[in-house]
């Protein structure tokens, strides 16, 4: 078999930097978050970072701005604010 | 059973991927890989997943996946069993992957074949009801009244039932899921690693630009096709049917919101007259009426 198959090699960002065709920015409010971890599961993108101490954060190169997390947050801790 | 709590927090497919912004399909395949873990070996014909996964020289998957044709998901999938075999690699799942184009049409066959062998893969169809790839034309999955690039006016005939297909070659399992429930699709693709020969689970896969909703809509607008009895949960193992998650409550027609609530959030219905949304009513009531006296048969129907 010849040694140039194509094989691609896993990587984040494969198409881009993606959070540049947001055109609405989710915003999480630190002080309302419950941790309920809603966010992150149904984040199509897995763009919400879990950190160790609980917290969690948007990675903004990539998120989309979909808003499914803001839609899904129980305690209405993500604001959709216009991206600058 | 898998929760919040004991779900992978290790992410398979990666951030900046070229699925549109809220789509379900990539949000499954996400949560799919949590669940079948490193040690998997995905095939998938041409989709939407294959152009969100197959970019080169980079790729957002971290487990391979082979980029196979059109018709031939279950076929690859079989191969890949019988190399893993003949190389003496054990532990290592195959999943397949297809759209409802690549399952319920052109990949039927291969799967129907998979099925009579009973080759130890798990099978997902992620329905987002019609060929959205290539824009949006209508496949045997698209369901009636639906608008398509080649269903201009709605769809005239029914969806097709690929579940129940797959049940009628007695494999060891076949589910349904929705895209909005992402626990309970886990917790189904947990049931079918524990069990040998083909399993089978048909996702229902919200898409927003195909189905015409707003991003921020789609596990609204997957909720919906639950709550409105359009799409049932179940499983089906060993001849019984088993209903899931909010469907369990679903058996009563009092208890299922009117199908106009999942129509009229679609841009894609948006061209249905009253007598044609009494029609689609009509069907999800026949469907539930139907689905009610399997469960009785398998003496699975809800008590009260
Ligand atoms: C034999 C063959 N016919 C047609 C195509 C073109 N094609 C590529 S993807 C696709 C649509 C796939 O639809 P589906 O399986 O529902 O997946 P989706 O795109 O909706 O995710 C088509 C028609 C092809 N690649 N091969
Ligand atoms: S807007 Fe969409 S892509 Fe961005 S973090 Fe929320 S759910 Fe994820
Ligand atoms: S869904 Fe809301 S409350 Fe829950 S973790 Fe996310 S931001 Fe916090
Ligand atoms: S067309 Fe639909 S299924 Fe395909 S990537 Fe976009 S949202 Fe996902
Ligand atoms: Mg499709």
């Amino acid at each position: 078999m010849s040694k140039k198959a194509a094989i691609s090699k896993p990587s984040e960002g494969a198409s881009g930097l993606t959070g540049m065709w947001r055109i609405k920015r989710p915003v999480v409010d630190q002080t309302k978050c419950t941790n309920c971890l809603l966010c992150w599961l149904y984040c199509p993108e897995g763009a919400m970072k879990r950190h160790e101490d609980g917290k969690l954060s948007i990675s903004y190169d990539f998120c989309k701005g979909c808003g499914i997390c803001a839609e899904v947050c129980p305690a209405k801790a993500i604001v959709i604010v216009r991206e600058a | 059973m898998i929760t919040l709590k004991n779900l992978s927090a290790e992410e398979y497919m990666l951030p900046g991927n070229a699925a549109c912004p809220g789509c379900a399909s990539v949000a499954s395949l996400r949560i799919a890989l949590k669940v079948l873990g490193p040690r998997t070996i995905v095939t998938i014909p041409a989709c939407c997943s294959s152009v969100i996964q197959g970019y080169y020289p980079k790729s957002p998957a971290r487990v391979p996946f082979l980029n196979t044709a059109f018709a031939a998901t279950a076929a690859s999938a079989s191969g890949i069993l019988a190399a893993l075999e003949i190389k003496g690699r054990e532990g290592i799942n195959v999943l397949g992957w297809a759209g409802d184009g690549g399952t319920a049409d052109i990949g039927i066959q291969a799967l129907s074949g998979a099925a009579e062998r009973n080759e130890n893969f798990i099978y997902i169809c992620y329905d987002n009801e019609a060929y959205m790839n290539t824009g949006t034309q209508g496949s045997s999955a698209t369901p009636r009244g639906a608008v398509t690039t080649t269903t201009v006016t709605g769809k005239k005939e029914k969806k097709k039932n690929v579940p129940e297909i797959m049940i009628a070659h007695e494999i060891p399992y076949v589910a349904t899921a929705c895209a909005a429930y992402p626990l309970d699709f886990a917790e189904k693709i947990r049931k079918a690693l524990s069990m040998k020969g083909l399993k089978y689970i048909h996702l229902l896969s919200p898409c927003p630009p195909g189905w015409r909703f707003p991003a921020e809509k789609t596990v609204e607008i997957g909720k919906l096709a639950v709550s409105t009895g359009a799409w049932i949960l179940y499983e089906w193992s060993e001849g019984k049917y088993t209903l899931t998650g909010l469907s369990k409550g679903m058996t009563k027609k009092s208890s299922r919101k009117p199908l106009k609530e999942y129509l009229t959030a679609q841009g894609r219905f948006s061209r249905l007259s009253e007598e044609e949304t009494k029609a689609l009513q009509e069907d999800v009531d026949t469907q539930w009426d139907r689905f009610n006296k399997k469960l009785v048969e398998s003496g699975t129907a809800p008590t009260g």
